[in-house]
């Protein structure tokens, strides 16, 4: 690893400082990414800049009907906290599954959504609930916020402080594994918002996307035989020498029912 | 460029200068000579480098030091009691077979403590799923998934705090 | 015998160590004044070295030296070569390319090292050996195993024109055809046995300091034993005497068969140690273990059987190609058909059988032992074949097997290969897992699975191996005035709970308890010199006998000792439990081992001490033979692809359990490499040679949440052909698992008429197969 110059700000405002500042400076959250990215010489960041110092960018709480979690807060917090798991147990179900219990101890779910790797799991959580990303700057909707492969809407020297989940009636995830990294081959959230049914997919896609054709058929009737005739197109879906992109497709679908199905 | 760190390891406070891309793991076996924490691979996934910091299992070689600086750190040497009486979690390895060639172990073993705590009177099927992120060539497991699930149950009933 | 002796289920002495963090890997290992190597890797599967330049490298911050091949073959540095040696039926030998320690003039593989960069610190040698400039002009790249018998594949070794080294045949085909003519049933099986990286938990690593005074060159490596390593850098690497090489392992975080090679790491390292003046360490990372430790399995297999109208086998022919690699392992060419590897026909009787074997040079990394060594391609072949037979014959798989068994009274057998089998219950194996699986009770269980959507299956696999490995070791065993017993051993554990079994075997024999017993192992300046080490399986018998043989050579000496204290005839003294006796009169090995150093109390002309060594040696051609039989149970989610195993019995014959703790240990991790085999573990080479596995990221090393509990059971026949009875043990889990795992996953997917799947068995390949045979089905 290539040294570099390590700042641990206490305020967001002095991160967005040094992010303008430096000369090649790079944010670092949970690090669960970065730091073997950095290992393998593969990035060469001139500062590193540790989120983990700043307080107000911890922790989960209610604010009317949206559950907000901080930026910085770990994946083993939100998959056991008690206010997660009695409003969003689909949200707490995914985070519970993202690599093992140790990465969850240290990985942060703003970390992983900045990075946006097509195979991690919170994409799937932040297009299918339709979270809100709140930034230093601004507010970006979920739906608008991956872009494409590890992109995601966020300008040079925005920092994601929280995310801003609406409260569903009902939401499920599904992942199946990836067999030697653990990440998602396909991961399937469906919620029910009360005002319709949201399908997000993320594993398959160079970036997690929705599946208005399952939205449309579940919101009309909330059942796996909704959606049982709709496939979904192959066509562009990631292909690897771990599963090809007809499988992806296939998985998608069934995935989506057992979710369904595990509503009671 | 050299930076102070200080940190509890095992009890003791422990002081240093180090680079700021030394890893945790690095701190703990090249500067503080405690190598009983391991490494097995350069991408976070067999879990030899397992330590708590806080408390929590973390994969020692995916966190920098002045990551972890201010925190307290407990290592597989910072388990047996000063008399050498050893922690349910080891003492449950030894009796189930837990280990072979021994260089998963300490962080089986660490990560098997995380899962006990997490998970009073673990069963099976648990223990085995809470394992993905440790690797182990030699035992197949089974005896490894023995000690956390025995070990769990005797944590549980000491109220076990380690 | 007491809570210590054979057979207990005797907890680690290893343990408490291990377990507090005070094993001494190569890792754990600094010298003083020690400068890092990092090794510059060929990008490249196969290209042509025009030039390296490491100018830029060498100026670069805390660099000591940069060596590349031309500095070793100027310094007259030796090179590798496998110990084989094949010719074909006409005579004609195998080509044997021999192996600079860093490539010259080409590279021919992925990883190959091109040069070593010296550094103050690891990150500085890191950082300069991005900076050497290698100039490589790309060559057309061959990785297919089945593809490199193409005489029209790009050329490994040029200068032998084919990337086949030898064409090695057992017999004229000719022979055989005569007999596949009259079977009234013919079952032909493909088989691709997957290309494994065995990945030890602990990556490779080596610290190495030369003593310019004595001229003394120590190694610190992870081996599994340190007499052939030795053997081979002073003899064949850095031309010394051997007694100036000193090879240390402490502790070694799992071998697997491949850590028991001399790897050119090694060389390089120790020879840069002597060139610089420095000692020299090398950490090896993951990614490097992975393009660097030799791979295992990679064979492509396409065998015929036939059987008669009472379901006996009549003939059996197999055409084996074997991945080499771009080298040749030490051992490497020659896993299908010597040593364990020509176990085929496994446990059956088989008395007309052909077999072919292409040993194929690929730009890939060297394949060589790894766990089992042949032993489990030989068995996963013949057990699909019987599982063919089964299919095409009607009969149940359990009944073709049981027709063609060698059976008890036909032991001992001497098989087609020329193995003489002295014992195992075969049929008895199939009762006891059969029975203990409930196989009976499989079709109530089949229903349930069904009603939650799920296929179960149930599949058996028999196997049996050749163990032992080299026919030469020594131990010693000596009784130190305090009472206390030192085992000195060539052999050497890394996993396998040596200090333990050979305490207990040191209890029995001469009466010192077990915890006054300990090993000395891991240093050739300590171990015996006939020794070889751990691999094979070998321990319990090669060890175990030594150790038995010394402990005779100690009660033979100590009872002329007692006889004398008291005052009695040699003729009339016993010994039983550590206690010698004379008449009225007794004394203990501890009061003799003191005594046995003052000279008065010796017979005229005795040395003094109580410390002897035995030279085992055996015949070559005779090893022992681990069998068994294992049942497999799983379930397969038919919509994802996914199988999951339910059930798992190992029934195993390992002779008479030295401790059953620790073979069961050693069954468990066996069934674990062949699962991880059958189920997730794949290298994956692409066209232009790239690793596509190269890293724990991509390659799917099996875990716990793959596994069900394992039940594991004894069938103990004692072996005959040692006075120990015993059996080898390391290598049998992975010889059973494959074929009882993919035999039950066929057996769940028989409803869609798939009957062989290639392994590994993961979701994308089982759910590809139900799709395809769903649409065959209805078009």
């Amino acid at each position: 690893m290539q040294d570099f110059t390590f700042h641990m700000p206490a305020a967001v405002a002095d991160a967005s400082g040094l992010l303008g500042s430096c000369e090649d400076p790079k944010l670092i959250a949970g690090g669960m990414t970065l730091l073997p990215t950095l290992k393998q010489r593969l990035a060469e960041p001139t500062d590193l800049i540790d989120l983990g110092a700043i307080a107000d960018l911890k922790g989960i709480r209610r604010e009317g009907e949206h559950i907000v979690v901080g930026a910085m807060t770990c994946h083993a917090d939100v998959a056991a906290s008690e206010l997660v798991l009695s409003t969003i147990p689909g949200l707490a179900m995914l985070a519970g599954q993202i690599g093992d219990p140790a990465v969850r101890h240290r990985g942060t779910i703003g970390g992983s959504c900045a990075n946006a790797d097509p195979a991690a799991d919170y994409p799937a959580g932040i297009v299918g609930l339709g979270a809100t990303v709140v930034t230093n700057q601004r507010e970006i909707a979920g739906d608008d916020f991956f872009v494409g492969l590890f992109e995601t809407a966020l300008e040079p020297g925005e920092i994601i402080t929280a995310m801003r989940f609406p409260v569903p009636k009902w939401s499920h995830y599904m992942k199946l594994r990836h067999p030697a990294s653990g990440y998602a081959v396909v991961g399937v959230m469906i919620v029910d918002t009360g005002a319709g049914v949201r399908v997000a997919v993320t594993g398959a896609g160079p970036s997690a996307f929705r599946v208005t054709a399952m939205e449309e058929a579940l919101s009309a009737d909330f059942s796996a035989k909704a959606i049982d005739a709709i496939k979904v197109d192959a066509d562009g879906l990631n292909a690897d020498m771990h599963a090809s992109a007809a499988y992806r497709a296939h998985v998608i679908g069934v995935l989506a029912k057992r979710a369904i199905a595990a509503r009671r | 460029m050299l930076t102070d760190v200080n940190m509890t390891i095992n009890g003791r406070e422990v002081s240093g200068k180090v680079e700021a891309r030394t890893l945790l793991v690095e701190f703990i076996r090249d500067h503080l000579k405690l190598t009983g924490t391991h490494v097995g691979c350069d991408t976070t996934q067999c879990g030899c480098c397992v330590v708590h910091v806080d408390g929590r299992a973390v994969k020692s070689c995916t966190i920098l030091a002045l990551q972890a600086r201010g925190t307290s750190v407990t290592t597989i040497e910072g388990l047996a009691k000063p008399d050498g009486s050893l922690h349910p979690m080891q003492e449950a390895f030894r009796e189930h077979h837990g280990l072979q060639c021994g260089f998963c172990t300490p962080g089986m073993v660490m990560m098997g403590i995380d899962i006990a705590r997490r998970h009073p009177n673990a069963d099976e099927h648990t223990v085995r799923h809470e394992l993905e992120g440790n690797i182990c060539r030699c035992t197949g497991y089974q005896g490894i998934v023995e000690a956390i699930v025995d070990a769990s149950r005797t944590m549980a009933t000491a109220g076990e705090k380690v | 015998m007491g809570q210590f002796g054979i057979g207990q289920p005797v907890r680690r002495k290893e343990d408490v160590r291990l377990l507090t963090g005070k094993g001494v890997y190569t890792d754990d290992v600094n010298i003083d004044g020690q400068v890092f190597a990092v090794f510059v890797r060929s990008p490249q599967a196969h290209a042509t070295i025009n030039s390296i330049d490491i100018q830029p490298a060498l100026a670069a911050e805390g660099v000591i030296a940069i060596y590349t091949g031309d500095d070793l073959a100027a310094d007259g540095v030796g090179t590798l070569e496998t110990e084989v040696e094949m010719s074909d039926l006409a005579g004609n030998p195998m080509f044997r390319p021999k192996r600079t320690l860093l490539a010259t003039g080409k590279v021919r593989f992925l990883g190959e090292p091109v040069a070593v960069v010296l550094a103050e610190t690891q990150e500085q040698a890191r950082a300069a050996a991005e900076l050497v400039m290698v100039d490589y002009d790309q060559l057309p790249s061959i990785a297919s195993t089945s593809g490199a018998v193409d005489p029209s594949s790009p050329p490994v070794w040029p200068e032998h024109g084919s990337n086949v080294s030898v064409h090695w045949e057992n017999r004229p085909a000719s022979e055989i055809d005569v007999h596949m003519e009259r079977a009234k049933t013919r079952v032909t099986v493909d088989i691709v046995n997957n290309r494994l990286v065995p990945n030890p938990m602990e990556p490779r690593a080596a610290v190495a300091q030369f003593d310019a005074e004595t001229g003394v060159m120590t190694l610190y490596a992870p081996t599994q034993g340190g007499r052939r390593i030795q053997g081979g850098l002073a003899k064949g690497i850095l031309k010394i005497p051997a007694d100036k090489m000193r090879v240390i392992s402490q502790d070694t975080g799992g071998g697997f068969g491949i850590r028991g090679k001399l790897y050119p790491e090694l060389g390089v390292v120790c020879w840069a140690a002597r060139r610089s003046g420095r000692p020299v360490k090398w950490r090896g990372d993951r990614s490097e273990t992975f393009v660097s430790d030799y791979h295992g399995r990679d064979q492509v297999n396409h065998a015929e059987m036939g059987l008669d109208e009472n379901g006996r086998v009549v003939a059996l022919k197999v055409h084996t190609i074997l991945n080499v690699g771009a080298y040749m392992g030490e051992n490497g060419p020659r896993l299908p058909i010597s040593g364990g590897g020509r176990i085929i026909p496994g446990v059956y009787d088989i008395a007309n059988f052909y077999f072919s074997v292409k040993p194929v040079f690929t730009n890939t990394v060297p394949t060589d032992t790894y766990r089992g060594a042949g032993r489990p391609e030989a068995n996963f072949l013949m057990e699909r074949l019987m599982d063919a037979a089964a299919d095409a014959t009607g009969l149940s798989r359990d009944e073709v097997r049981r027709r063609n068994v060698i059976r008890q009274d036909q032991m001992p057998y001497m098989t087609q290969m020329g193995l003489l089998i002295d014992s195992g219950d075969f049929i008895g194996n199939m009762d006891m897992a059969m029975e203990h699986s409930d196989w009976k009770g499989f079709e109530a269980r089949r229903k349930d699975s069904e009603k939650t959507g799920k296929l179960r299956g149930i599949g058996i696999g028999n196997f049996v191996e050749a163990a032992g490995g080299r026919p030469t070791e020594e131990m010693r065993v000596r009784i130190s005035p305090d009472g206390k017993a030192t085992v000195f051993a060539g052999t050497y554990s890394h996993g396998q709970g040596h200090e333990t079994v050979y305490a207990q075997l040191i209890e029995e024999y001469l009466g010192v308890p077990f915890a006054d017993v300990s090993l000395v192992q891991g240093d050739t300046a300590t171990s015996p010199m006939g020794s070889a080490g751990t691999f094979g399986s070998r321990s319990s018998w090669m060890g175990g006998l030594g150790i038995r043989k010394s402990s005779d050579a100690v009660i033979a000496k100590g009872r002329k000792i007692a006889a004398k204290l008291l005052q009695g005839e040699e003729e009339g003294v016993t010994f039983e439990n550590g206690v010698f006796s004379a008449g009225a009169g007794s004394v203990t090995i501890q009061e003799v081992a003191k005594a046995a150093q003052e000279p008065k109390n010796l017979p005229e002309g005795m040395e003094p001490g109580l410390d002897e060594s035995f030279h085992v040696k055996r015949d070559a051609e005779l090893f022992n033979f681990p069998n068994g039989c294992h049942v497999c149970e799983v379930e397969v989610d038919p919509d994802l692809g996914i199988v999951q195993i339910v059930r798992y019995t190992a029934v195993d014959d390992c002779g008479v359990v030295l401790n059953p703790f620790i073979v069961h240990g050693q069954v468990y991790g066996g069934v674990a490499q062949g699962i991880g085999q059958a189920l997730t573990e794949n290298t994956v080479y692409d066209a232009e040679g790239q690793l596509m596995t190269g890293s724990f990221m991509d390659y799917g090393m099996p875990k716990a949440q793959h596994f069900s509990h394992i039940e594991a059971l004894f069938n103990e026949v004692p072996c005959k052909t040692n006075e120990l009875g015993v059996k080898g043990a390391g290598e049998a889990g992975a010889c059973g698992a494959p074929s009882a795992f993919v035999s039950a996953v066929m057996d769940a997917l028989k409803p869609y008429g798939i009957r062989h799947l290639d392994m590994p068995l993961t979701p994308d390949r089982v759910w590809q197969a139900i799709a395809e045979a769903k649409s065959d089905k209805a078009a």
